[in-house]
């Protein structure tokens, strides 16, 4: 399940809605991106985050459908906040749940890489010095390449 | 062919426009053709797409390549690369 919302999120409520007392899920695995107050050595004000209403939900389901291709998975929850946000606000939540550990873990970091790297999301930042889109890094690529070169 | 071409982030900024529909010339058939096409009209489009390094595009909300085929109606995005998460 794939979410796009303004407001905060509430780990708790999200994670016992996806287990839904299913007794074979064996393990979550979460991951929640946070806005950090200092970025590339700027002060970071606040943040906006700007996406592409439609296409943006779609990348999100062709990764969720790659990750449930390539591991056994029982759920799989995306949430991305848009809009105005500030240091330590949460953006992102990935939970995974599985039978065991592993799939659950590796499937979480999958739809990290590939989030970071394919859907449309945007930031621009505003520091002491004025507003800036925030630039992509090589390090993402990277990450998401790793996906590519390993064969299950 | 009539086309709803939309701009995002520091590209929509640039060219001042989030959305445009444009009726292009037969000729223009792929992304890259359209994106010359755009360029070519000079500013602010000429512009903002030099000032914007590694341009993605998108075609009816699929991830697009030069090469990507252009149908008459489409929605074409033109975009920065992405940094979300």
């Amino acid at each position: 399940m794939v979410r796009i919302q303004r407001e905060p999120f509430d780990l708790g409520a999200e994670i016992e809605q996806l287990r839904a007392g299913d007794p074979r899920v064996g393990a979550v695995a979460c991951f929640i991106g946070i806005v950090r107050d200092l970025n590339d050595g700027e002060r970071i004000a606040t943040m906006s985050l700007e996406h592409y209403p439609g296409m943006t939900e779609k990348a999100l389901e062709d990764i969720v459908t790659h990750a449930r291709g390539r591991w056994d998975l029982y759920d799989v929850l995306v949430v991305h906040r848009v809009g105005e946000l500030g240091p330590t606000d949460p953006i992102v939540l990935v939970a995974v749940t599985s039978a065991h550990r592993g799939n659950a873990f590796a499937a979480c970091e999958f739809v990290m890489d590939y989030l970071k790297t394919e859907a449309p999301f945007w930031k621009k930042e505003v520091t002491p010095t004025g507003a800036r889109w925030v630039d992509a890094r090589v390090s993402d690529d990277k990450a998401r390449a790793r996906w590519e070169a390993e064969s299950k | 062919m009539n086309l709803t071409i939309l701009y995002f982030a520091a590209l929509r900024e640039r060219v001042g426009l989030a959305r445009e529909v444009c009726d292009v010339p037969p000729g223009i058939t792929t992304v890259g053709a359209l994106k010359d096409w755009i360029v070519a009209r000079g500013a602010p489009w000429s512009e903002a797409f030099g000032d914007t390094p590694r341009v993605r595009a998108a075609v009816n909300q699929a991830m697009a390549g030069p090469e990507t085929p252009l149908p008459d109606r489409a929605e074409v995005a033109f975009f920065p690369p992405v940094t979300g998460g």
